[in-house]
Parts: C-alpha cells; sequence; structure tokens
C-alpha cells in the first residue's frame, strides 16, 4: 500500500501540531468565562500569567530557591526564570518582557536610558553579597599566606602581558616559575567588577589568562596546576575549597581591617574583606509590582532571603542593611542608588540605601560615609 | 603477502576498535555517575535548589514538544522543496545555484539561526519566547539536512520507473505522489532522523530565543514558555555545587534515551513503509 504509507508520513508530522493546537484550544484565556461547550481543562482555578524572571547567573540560584519556595506555598501562582546574565536580563527588562531582572552589578547608563525611554520605572533590592575569590592550588605555599591589591593589579593589568610572567615578577623572593593565570570570561560580570576593583578601569585586563564562562572549568585547572592563580565568585571556592586555597588580599588600607584578608562569610559581609565584596541585586518592574502576585513574590523573597541567600552559597545581607532594603520595598521607591551611573568605590551598601551617603557623583574615590556592619560598594561602570 | 594482508586487517580492525573503545569508556563513566539519580523522583521531578530533589521533567517535556514540533514543521517543507527542486525545477542553473546555497546553509553556526529566529520569529511575527518559535527556529536549522538527504533519495529513484509511469499516461504529480515519493520514503526518513539528532541537541539557538531554566510547569500549547533537555543540563554543569554534576550526568543520559527513542520510533516507521511498499 504505497499511498497510505507516505501518507502516513506526513499525517504523523501533521499530527504534532494538531495535537498541540488542541491543547492550545484548551486554554481557556485568564479570568475569560469557558465558552458555553467547551469543558474547561481542569477543576483548578486558572492561573495568572507567569511571573517572568530573567538575568545575572550569579543571582539566579537565590532566586531560583526563593521561586522554589514560593510556589511551595503558593500551587497556584507561576514563575519562570531564564539566565541570560546580567546585560541580557536588561535588555529584556527594559523592553518589558520581565517583572524581575537579576543582576551582579548596579544598572548603567545605557540600561538607565532604555529604561526610560520605554517608560520602564524600577526598584533596585539588594539581595546578597558575593565575594569574589583568588584562589590557588593546595601545593601553592608561598602566596597562601596573602597578596595585595597593588601585586594583583600589576598582575592583571593590561600593560602586565609580556612582562609579568614569573611568581618572581609579583612579588620578589617568590619563585621564579611561570604563572599560569585562570579568569571568568570577559562578557560576564564578575570579569567587569573584578577588573574594576582591581586594575581600576572596568572590562581591562591582559588578555593572556585561561578565561572561561563556566567556574567548574577554572575550578579544575587551578585545583590541577601548581603553579596557577585565578578568581570567581565565592560560592565555587565554598564548594571546593578543599581543592583550592583561597588567598587572603590585603587593600593595604588600616581603616577597613589592616593586613590580608581571607574571604568568609564574615569578612564579607562586614566590609573587612575589600574590595573584592560585592552586593547582587534584583531590580523589579514598577508595573509588575502592582500584579499581587508579583508584591507577593517580592515580599516572600525580602522576607526569606536571608535563610536561602546562605543555603546556596551566598553572604546574606547584614540584618540593618536588610531592614532598609525591605523599607525600599515597602515604600516602592524607584530608582537606582547608584544614581545609575555606576562607578563607585568605597561606598557603603548602608549609606546609599539610608540616604547618608555624599550624591553618587562626587562620590568616586572619595571617602566613606561608612558604618562599620556594612560592605562597600564598588560598582562596576 | 599474506602477512601483509593481515597487518592491514589488524590496522583496520585498532581503526574501528579505538572510537569504540573511547564510546564505551565515555557511556561507562557516564552511567556510573548517572545511575544513582535515575529515579523516578528525578524523571518526574522539577527543577531544584537542591540537587537531589532536582527533578527533568520539563525539560522532557519540553524537548519532545520541540522536537514534534520541529519535525511537522520542516518535514513537508523540505520535502516540498526537495521535489521542487528534484522533480520539477526546470533551470539547470537557478537550481545548481539553490543547492550549493543549501549545503552552504548547513554549515552555518546554530547562533545564527537563533538570532535570525529571536529576529523573525520572536520579534517580528510576535511569537515570543515560545515553543513554537523555538522549534520553528530548529527547524530552520535542519531544513538543509532534510532537503539534502531527501534529494538524494529522489535521485535514487532510478529513471526507468518515472518514464514508464509516464509511458502509461500518468501526468506529473501522479509520477511524484504514487511512483517516486513512495520509493524515497526510507531516504527521507533517514534524512528526519539526522535533522532530529541534531535539533535535540542544540543549545545555543534556544538560549537566544528564550528558553528558560527554572519552570514548574509544562507546557499547555505552542506559545507556553520552556525548557529543554540540554539546557538544563547546562544548568547543572555550571553550578558550583558537585551533586548537580551527577545531575548533569543522568540528564545526559535521559537526552541519549530520548534521542534513541525518537530513532527507533523513525526507524521502525521506515521499516513498516519499506515492506508495504514492496
Amino acid at each position: 500500500m504505497t499511498q497510505r504509507s507516505v501518507s502516513t508520513l506526513f499525517v504523523c508530522s501533521a499530527i504534532a501540531i494538531a495535537s498541540m493546537t488542541a491543547c492550545k484550544g484548551g486554554d481557556a484565556p485568564a479570568g475569560g468565562t469557558p465558552a458555553a461547550g467547551s469543558k474547561p481543562a481542569s477543576a483548578a482555578p486558572v492561573a495568572a500569567a507567569p511571573i517572568q524572571i530573567d538575568g545575572s547567573s550569579t543571582v539566579a540560584p537565590i532566586t531560583e530557591a526563593v521561586a522554589e519556595d514560593f510556589q511551595k506555598a503558593n500551587p497556584d501562582k507561576k514563575v519562570t526564570m531564564g539566565v541570560s546574565g546580567t546585560g541580557g536580563g536588561f535588555k529584556k527588562f527594559c523592553a518589558a518582557e520581565l517583572a524581575i531582572a537579576g543582576a551582579s552589578r548596579p544598572i548603567k547608563p545605557t540600561e538607565v536610558e532604555a529604561c526610560a525611554k520605554a517608560g520602564i520605572e524600577y526598584i533596585e533590592l539588594a539581595v546578597a553579597y558575593d565575594g569574589l575569590t583568588v584562589v590557588v592550588n593546595k601545593e601553592n605555599t608561598w602566596a597562601a599566606g596573602g597578596i595585595t591589591v597593588a601585586e594583583l593589579k600589576k598582575l592583571w593589568a593590561p600593560e602586565a602581558q609580556g612582562t609579568v610572567k614569573t611568581w618572581a615578577d609579583v612579588r620578589a623572593g617568590w619563585p621564579a616559575d611561570e604563572i599560569h593565570l585562570f579568569g571568568a570570561g570577559v562578557d560576564s560580570g564578575t570579569y567587569d567588577y573584578f577588573t574594576q576593583a582591581i586594575v581600576g578601569k572596568e572590562h581591562s585586563s591582559r588578555g593572556d589568562f585561561t578565561s572561561s564562562e563556566d567556574d567548574n572549568v577554572l575550578v579544575k585547572g587551578v585545583s590541577t596546576d601548581k603553579l596557577a592563580l585565578g578568581f570567581f565568585g565565592y560560592a565555587y571556592y565554598e564548594a571546593n575549597h578543599d581543592k583550592l586555597v583561597a588567598v587572603p588580599v590585603d587593600d593595604e588600607k588600616a581603616e577597613n581591617g589592616a593586613g590580608p584578608i581571607a574571604p568568609s562569610p564574615t569578612t564579607i559581609a562586614d566590609a573587612t574583606y575589600q574590595p573584592l565584596a560585592r552586593p547582587i541585586f534584583i531590580y523589579v518592574s514598577m508595573k509588575a509590582a502592582q500584579r499581587p502576585e508579583v508584591a507577593a513574590f517580592i515580599d516572600y523573597y525580602v522576607a526569606n532571603a536571608p535563610k536561602l541567600v546562605k543555603e546556596v552559597g551566598y553572604v546574606a545581607l547584614p540584618e540593618k542593611v536588610q531592614a532598609l532594603v525591605k523599607d525600599r520595598w515597602t515604600q516602592r521607591k524607584t530608582g537606582s542608588v547608584f544614581g545609575g551611573h555606576g562607578s563607585q568605590v568605597a561606598v557603603t551598601l548602608e549609606a546609599l540605601l539610608s540616604g547618608t551617603a555624599p550624591a553618587p557623583a562626587s562620590a568616586a574615590a572619595s571617602g566613606p560615609a561608612s558604618a562599620p556592619a556594612s560592605a562597600p560598594v564598588s560598582a562596576a561602570h | 603477502m599474506q602477512t601483509r594482508e593481515r597487518l592491514f586487517r589488524i590496522l583496520c580492525v585498532s581503526c574501528l576498535a579505538l572510537p569504540l573503545l573511547m564510546l564505551a569508556y565515555l557511556l561507562g563513566r557516564l552511567v556510573v555517575d548517572a545511575w544513582p539519580r535515575l529515579t523516578m523522583a528525578f524523571l518526574t521531578g522539577f527543577p531544584s535548589r537542591r540537587a537531589e530533589d532536582a527533578g527533568i521533567l520539563p525539560g522532557i517535556v519540553g524537548s519532545l514538544y520541540l522536537i514534534l514540533l520541529t519535525i511537522a514543521l520542516a518535514l513537508p517543507v523540505g520535502v516540498g522543496a526537495a521535489l521542487y527542486l528534484e522533480e520539477f525545477g526546470q533551470r539547470r542553473r537557478l537550481a545548481q545555484l539553490i543547492e550549493v546555497n543549501i549545503a552552504n546553509l548547513a554549515g552555518v553556526p546554530s547562533i545564527i539561526y537563533g538570532l535570525l529566529g529571536l529576529e523573525v520569529f520572536v520579534r517580528f511575527m510576535g511569537l515570543g519566547r515560545s515553543l513554537i518559535a523555538g522549534a520553528a527556529t530548529l527547524a530552520l536549522l535542519v531544513l538543509p539536512v532534510i532537503i539534502m538527504s531527501t534529494r538524494e533519495a529522489l535521485r535514487t529513484v532510478p529513471d526507468s520507473l518515472r518514464e514508464a509511469a509516464v509511458g502509461l499516461g500518468a501526468t506529473r504529480w501522479q509520477v511524484v505522489r504514487r511512483i517516486v515519493l513512495p520509493q524515497a520514503v526510507p531516504g527521507i526518513m533517514t534524512g528526519s532522523i539526522l535533522a532530529v539528532s541534531r535539533a535535540i541537541g542544540e543549545t545555543a539557538p534556544l538560549v537566544v530565543i528564550g528558553a528558560l531554566t527554572f519552570i514548574t510547569f509544562l507546557p499547555d500549547g505552542p506559545t507556553a514558555p520552556f525548557t529543554a533537555l540540554p539546557i538544563q543540563i547546562f544548568n547543572w554543569v555550571s553550578r558550583p555545587q558537585a551533586a548537580f554534576a551527577a545531575n548533569a550526568a543522568a540528564g545526559i543520559l535521559v537526552l541519549m534515551v530520548t534521542l534513541l527513542a525518537l530513532n527507533a520510533v523513525a526507524i521502525y516507521l521506515r521499516e513498516r513503509m519499506q515492506r508495504s511498499h514492496r
């Protein structure tokens, strides 16, 4: 039966579309009354449109944890999350595609402009601290005692390429063996932040290092190479602390703790692990915040973040800062405390949130109005 | 002479053995890593921050829908295009030009198709970041494969059959419909198997289209948001906690089994059609 066999082929392919379309037919519009005669898909109440979240992969594990518990508590609410990076997230956010964007740095001027053009107002909420961790191999006996920010700058600056080749070039007395560098991918917010904090200019570093968007590749690289030095988020160090050594970092400023300081939940949160501790954020669209399910989700987020943040390997905000973030949310205060300019060094999040910091534009490199219980902010530009 | 012959045979066997051994090693490692995680709860669960609670159901369902839709979109178009080029195309030069271009398209990196899909399907046609937009993009991606393999299949149908049919007074449509297509079905099915195999493992275009990583409900229509197996695997591989690596291994195994199952169905259909044709 040749004719039948051919038809089978095409029927098979058509079935898929047909069945999907049939499903679509059963999907009654939210809030609408089902047409007479057509039976509703199920007895369950018609679910509202999903709460759409996207953005930074650094923030994603926290948001995922919140979304998971939130949905367990509210089975009728839907949350979806994608991971397209801080920049990609803001692009969608300012195109009104999202309710919430995760960001591992404050919003940039270009993004502020895009959002303003589209009429998107947003509420900026800090959710946790992350500490970029400088790591070396377990067998590295020389650098484990600490490294200064100046030495890191000497090592990572663009002009280091071709001149700083051995450990001895970084500090006299260290072995004259080649140094092997590993770092986050150049498209990541992590790389942007590290270069801003260490080199002093965002997105500017030597190019001859092994870079990967997948931090597990960096973990593997450093843990199998005695002469390696790398950096990545604290969560990756914590999950692999038996294979790696975190190098204490000395910023040579006595006011935030003298000497080299190793990253830990305490030092990241209390402003002594400088300048590599950074806050991470979610941005909530003002329009979406008027939807009850989004408001409920953010309420849940703010209330449960401290507990969940620790569970997924980040550092919770100090209580004072957490309270300020909560105020910001309950008052629906729009805009960025970074003034949309980014680029502020050594201004504390607490000072910014409570409004005691100097105006963002003049704050760059000026002395912090610092309260000891809050971490520094060195925003990427 | 004898020894030379034997040496050559040994050489050939070792050439075959090397990739097979490597494959066996990889598969063995994979199964060892994946085995403890391959539970019913994993297969029917939703994403979670805790590796041991995380499941892959949205990935499985998303990938299956995606592939079925992709085939449904790409197969008729691809076969139609190939039929035109082989059976109806008159202008030789034009056909050649098209052929070269199709061959080139098959080598275009998949992320380019993703960007095209983002502009055309997601934005311009307003399909949103949905299953159907993803499937349409994957359909574009596999079209060259389907067109080329269908053309090959059509060429294997001997001209004597066509001539005989025309000699008996059949129209062109009748020749294609009753004689050529049925003969070519096995080749077309092979093309679609290749297409499925390529499409199911694609991650990059789906990321661009906007596939999600965290979703706790299943798609309820072509316009629903979705995730897919490779996206879940990628997400797990890049997590800091080692326990997620076992999830990724289990996900890879699920992806392989899904692919083999889909291909098995295609092979079964092919065999059946071949038998009924004889």
